[in-house]
């Protein structure tokens, strides 16, 4: 909230400068955030199908990325979750087979990072 | 030269409407706005303004063309009454939003249920707290007036809110008197044109109205609109004097009449200060000390402004012509609020009067002003003048 425009700077009567939905970060609205362990996932992509903000951004890997069991994962994997845009709607971590989401709060989020 | 002619309330606000000559006019008929909107679409038809009228087929629909065509660039009007104004209440609500200066003739009449089409308040004081400017008319020749001052404070840079010019109605929408109208050139010259800043149609220069605000921004754009009004408390009285100059008629927040050395003074609004006028006309020649406060801006209120008017009255009497259900009636409440800073308060005393259009009488105003030279007054208790028991 802080980095956001007060009312002074914000064009009248919430009117917008044209072009700015990429600008858009609907991630604010998160109250529950999604934690990945790497080190469990096994790069199924089931996550990433189910979310409803395509909100797990993959990409090709061939040098592949270590992941359950210390495997090395090749081909597409997923990355860190986008939380400009993750809502923390859980599905991920509900749908996920090896249980490598949990879901925490996100004020107990933003208190780890600040510590 | 400016002429005088015998007009009705309505007909001095279409003849106001020709000479501003607005870009799109949409409204929707409802009694006793119908004649206002009757009239100017006769100089329409007659060739005599540009204006496109916009045949809707309701008020939502008529509030909703006035927006789309204020936010194209337009300079927009629309006109209502009572159950007109209900109607297209979501749409009055969201105009002070997007910061259109849509100016809004609106001719007073009571609300449904029981149905009822003669004056009173209820309407208007129902959107009172939405964000629209209200200037309240004693009769046809403010009603005219007001229009001019309601147009450019809509416009100016410092405001750019929709205005409402309520007079009551029947009484004056459908009463003819003397109106002296000034000459179109003059009028011309006065509002100009709207000139806005942006506006839709500007295709090179485009941006987005209306978008979606949450938790993150709606309340900075609140805070905005505030400020908007606070800066037309000051742009009314710079407006006005302005408008002085062509009229020689002065537009201050409220009038006030005879309260030189008044004992007791009672605060009305509308075309009830008139009546109440010619009661302090009797009163004084038998040297009754009383006094007439009419306020004109009703949002912004004036609170300091009212305080300092009051704050040597001994006593004095809060006449509303709307209940507000559950809370002390709307004019009242906002003298009571003015008051507050005191420390030496005057004696106050709350009346209702004349709902659904019930006539209020020179004798009636005078017993008003006898109980409060009594001092039998009673702030926390509401009086009722005209009311069978």
């Amino acid at each position: 909230m802080a980095n956001k425009k007060g009312w002074h700077d914000l064009m009248r009567g919430a009117d917008l400068p044209p072009a700015t939905s990429l600008e858009y970060k609907t991630g604010s609205w998160r109250t529950m955030r999604p934690v990945f362990d790497p080190t469990d996932c096994i790069h199924c992509m089931i996550c990433v199908a189910y979310c409803p903000d395509m909100a797990i951004p993959i990409i090709k890997n061939e040098d592949g990325v270590t992941g359950k069991g210390g495997r090395l994962y090749k081909g597409v994997v997923r990355l860190e979750t986008d939380f400009d845009y993750c809502k923390g709607c859980g599905i991920c971590a509900q749908e996920c087979p090896t249980k490598c989401i949990t879901m925490i709060r996100e004020e107990e989020a933003v208190e780890s990072s600040s510590k | 030269m400016s002429v005088i002619k015998p007009l009705s309330g309505a007909q001095a606000v279409a003849e106001a409407m020709r000479q501003i000559n607005p870009d799109v006019v949409s409204a929707y008929p409802i009694t006793p706005q119908t004649p206002i909107v009757e009239y100017f679409a006769e100089f329409v038809a007659n060739g005599l303004v540009e204006t496109e009228t916009i045949p809707v087929e309701s008020e939502h629909s008529a509030m909703s063309a006035a927006v789309g065509a204020s936010a194209s660039g337009a300079r927009a009007m629309c006109a209502t009454s009572s159950q007109g104004l209900a109607l297209m209440w979501e749409v009055v609500a969201a105009t002070p939003g997007l910061r259109l200066p849509i100016v809004m003739p609106v001719a007073n009449r009571a609300l449904s249920a029981p149905i009822n089409i003669h004056c009173d308040h209820s309407d208007t004081m129902g959107t009172a707290t939405i964000g629209w400017i209200q200037i309240f008319s004693e009769n046809a020749q403010e009603s005219y007036e007001n229009m001019f001052l309601a147009l450019r404070l809509a416009e100016h840079k410092d405001v750019l809110l929709p205005v409402m010019v309520m007079q009551d109605g029947f009484i004056i929408s459908h009463g003819v008197e003397n109106v002296k109208i000034l000459e179109d050139d003059v009028v011309k010259k006065f509002v100009d044109d709207r000139n806005p800043d942006r506006y839709l149609f500007d295709v090179k220069n485009p941006y987005t109205i209306g978008p979606l605000a949450l938790p993150d921004y709606y309340f900075e754009i609140k805070r905005q609109q505030e400020e908007a009004m606070i800066n037309a408390k000051k742009v009314y009285l710079e407006i006005g004097e302005e408008l002085s100059k062509i009229t020689g008629n002065k537009y201050p927040y409220f009038e006030e009449y005879r309260m030189e050395d008044a004992e007791a003074a009672i605060i009305v609004l509308a075309s009830a200060a008139g009546t109440a006028k010619d009661a302090i006309d009797e009163m004084r020649s038998h040297g009754g000390k009383v006094g007439l406060i009419k306020p004109k801006l009703f949002r912004p209120f004036p609170y300091k402004e009212m305080r300092d008017a009051l704050k040597n009255i001994p006593v004095i009497g809060v006449l509303d012509r709307s209940i507000s259900f559950g809370s002390y009636a709307p004019l009242y409440t906002e003298i009571r609020n003015s008051l507050f800073e005191l420390e030496n308060k005057p004696l106050l005393q709350s009346y209702i009067f004349g709902l659904g259009g019930r006539d209020i009488f020179k004798a009636e105003i005078k017993q008003v002003f006898e109980e409060l030279l009594s001092g039998r007054v009673n702030s926390e208790e509401q009086k009722y003048i005209g009311l069978r028991g």
